[in-house]
């Protein structure tokens, strides 16, 4: 298929491994439209790039699309334009498949995707602050003001550790969701030890 | 006297589909057995129908990806091993060649050969455990210890191939780690003749079995439009009847010289995902029989990469060219040049793809891990509605996912 003279809108990257181009985000869910039109029906994969804190554009975004038919996969980068709030238009109503690929990349990048059905963090917790796949975030993680002590105890740095919630009873039933966890709410009595009467 | 009130099922019913019928909130696992890790289900009921269900996944999430950042391409292998940790082999072999395809190196007939019949098993091992744990889920218990007796034979045989049975991180850029023995092969092809006849006992303890296949056919219907539009790959994708495997049609490491059949469901439902993943079962243990018989002679790792397979140990002790070499490999890493690669290999929870960006050097740029439990997951908010409760065990069990790979 010759892309180029079909999608106006695409521009042709050099690429070894599969065909590669370029859209304005302005375009993007229209050409991901028409692609799934002519028989790009799986939306295999979607990420996102930080090229460095002094690149412009500093964030891309990638989405890699497969044709069964043709047996031939298809990548397309969309630059941000914005280089701490990025912003790119979600293509959940093309491909139910981004739903959780966009959330990730907001996750990991901090990139939004406009007109997403649920734009909430999906591997960190909620109330987590940073973007850990950007550039400028160290692999150790930031230092806090507040710090945890036993955390800096152990490893020497000042950071806060991710909460506990996931495991069995070690949470509250009430409050944000990192906290909402299943619990034994009154821990004080056990069955050899039975419940005091009030 | 006592006054008796008739309450009626219909009452319930009705109340039910009214605007003011009680929802219950249930929250399931991280912690919980029918989830397969840490998996957290937050449902909405209405009695013993679910009407809304929000998947929160991350409870294992390790940052691999940051981390691929901050080490080598070879440091980056026991890592793999982590994602899918029921195969560890076809995670290694899938990554090592991502790597190959951006370096532009060729790996030998034999390494090709070599990196199947370890996949291949890896998928025997992987599938063993689905099966087995989902007649579990389903309420039988026989089928789920005969396939354990047999993983633990190939866990044996996995030792003996990379010195770990879990962590194998068996590949390296550019090759595997060692070469396989004539007798290590003997033992496989041993293997796979017991192997067989459990898989021929789990078909008949499970297949008509009629509580099992009460338990799952028509539950968890999964339409090819939804398949498709979800991005699901594997098995899941084959049970809903797309004809799509990256075996033969995207084929990598030598793929296209095996004869196997690609079974298809029909409907999409649990029951097709199952009959879907025995029958694979054995068309893997055909591939592993037919790489052996045809094994070409030769190396197990690319001789001409020099800036990126270690030399062999010996040569370093002896030879000033290849003490550097493996210096330098060492220090810097195997020496990738500049530019992206998206591959994707066929593993035994879907298509496992990475996309690596490198700036050159021996440190990936980017390296983006698509993993298929990931996307088989996210159909549950769309496919669990509607069903009982107790449908989640048999369609999570169905599914066949993995949270290590979900959660990276």
């Amino acid at each position: 298929m010759n892309f180029e003279e079909i999608f106006s809108e695409l521009k042709r990257k050099e690429a070894k491994d599969c065909d590669s181009f370029i859209c304005e985000g302005k375009d993007l869910v229209n050409t991901l439209e028409a692609l799934k039109a002519k028989g790009y029906e799986m939306l295999i994969d979607l990420t996102a790039i930080d090229h460095g804190v002094e690149a412009s554009p500093r964030f891309s975004t990638i989405y890699h699309l497969l044709s069964l038919g043709e047996k031939n996969y298809l990548r397309i980068s969309v630059d941000c334009e914005a280089r701490e709030e990025p912003v790119v238009p979600s293509v959940v109503e093309v491909f139910p498949a981004a739903e959780w690929h966009e959330r990730e990349a907001f996750d990991m990048f901090g990139i939004k995707f406009e007109n997403h059905p649920d734009m909430r963090r999906i591997l960190m917790w909620d109330e987590y602050e940073h973007f850990p796949l950007r550039k400028d975030f160290p692999l150790a993680g930031i230092e806090s003001e507040y710090p945890e002590q036993d955390v800096v105890e152990r490893t020497d740095l000042k950071v806060k550790a991710a909460p506990m919630a996931g495991g069995p009873f070690v949470a509250d039933t009430a409050g944000p969701m990192s906290q909402t966890e299943p619990m034994a709410k009154d821990q004080s009595w056990t069955e050899s030890k039975p419940k005091k009467e009030a | 006297m006592s006054e008796v009130k008739e309450i009626s099922i219909g009452d319930t019913g009705a109340r039910a589909a009214g605007e003011k019928a009680e929802r219950m909130m249930l929250n399931v696992g991280p912690s919980h057995p029918t989830t397969h890790g840490v998996l957290r289900l937050k449902m909405e009921l209405d009695g013993d129908i679910m009407t809304k269900v929000d998947p929160v996944v991350g409870y294992l999430h390790r940052g691999d990806e940051k981390i691929a950042e901050n080490m080598t391409y070879n440091q980056f292998v026991p890592y793999t091993d982590r994602l899918d940790y029921l195969a560890p082999l076809a995670n290694n072999m899938a990554y090592a060649i991502a790597v190959e395809k951006l370096a532009g190196v060729e790996v030998p007939a034999r390494c090709q050969a070599i990196r199947v019949i370890s996949a291949e098993l890896a998928r025997i091992s992987s599938h063993l455990l689905g099966l087995g744990v989902f007649g579990m889920d389903t309420g039988a218990w026989t089928p789920f210890m005969y396939c354990f007796t047999e993983r633990e034979k190939l866990f044996d045989l996995f030792e003996e191939l990379t010195g770990a049975r879990f962590t194998t991180s068996y590949t390296r850029i550019g090759g595997v780690t060692r070469d396989v023995k004539p007798e290590w092969l003997e033992k496989v092809l041993q293997f796979l003749k017991e192997f067989k006849r459990t898989v021929d006992e789990v078909d008949a303890l499970l297949t008509r079995n009629r509580i099992f296949y009460d338990r799952c056919v028509d539950v968890g219907i999964i339409t090819k439009e939804k398949a498709l539009d979800y991005g699901l790959t594997g098995a899941n994708l084959r049970a809903s009847g797309i004809d799509w495997d990256l075996r033969r049609d995207k084929p990598y490491s030598g793929y296209e010289q095996y004869d196997f059949d690609i079974p298809l469901g029909s409907k999409g439902d649990c029951y097709d995902r199952f009959l879907v993943r025995l029958e694979e079962v054995r068309q893997s243990a055909n591939i592993v029989e037919q790489a052996i018989a045809n094994l070409p002679d030769g190396l197990w790792y690319a001789e001409d990469a020099k800036k990126i397979y270690a030399p062999q140990k010996d040569k370093i002790m002896t030879s000033m060219e290849e003490l550097i070499q493996n210096f330098m490999l060492v220090t810097q890493g195997p020496q990738i040049p500049e530019g992206e690669v998206y591959f994707e290999a066929e593993n035994p929870k879907g298509a496992l793809g990475f996309y690596v960006v490198s700036k050159g050097g021996g440190v990936p740029y980017r390296l983006k891990i698509r993993a298929p439990s990931f996307c088989n997951l996210s159909i549950l908010p769309d496919l669990l509605p509607g069903h009982m409760f107790t449908d989640v065990t048999t369609i999570l069990g169905s599914l066949d996912f993995v949270m290590g790979e979900c959660d990276r």
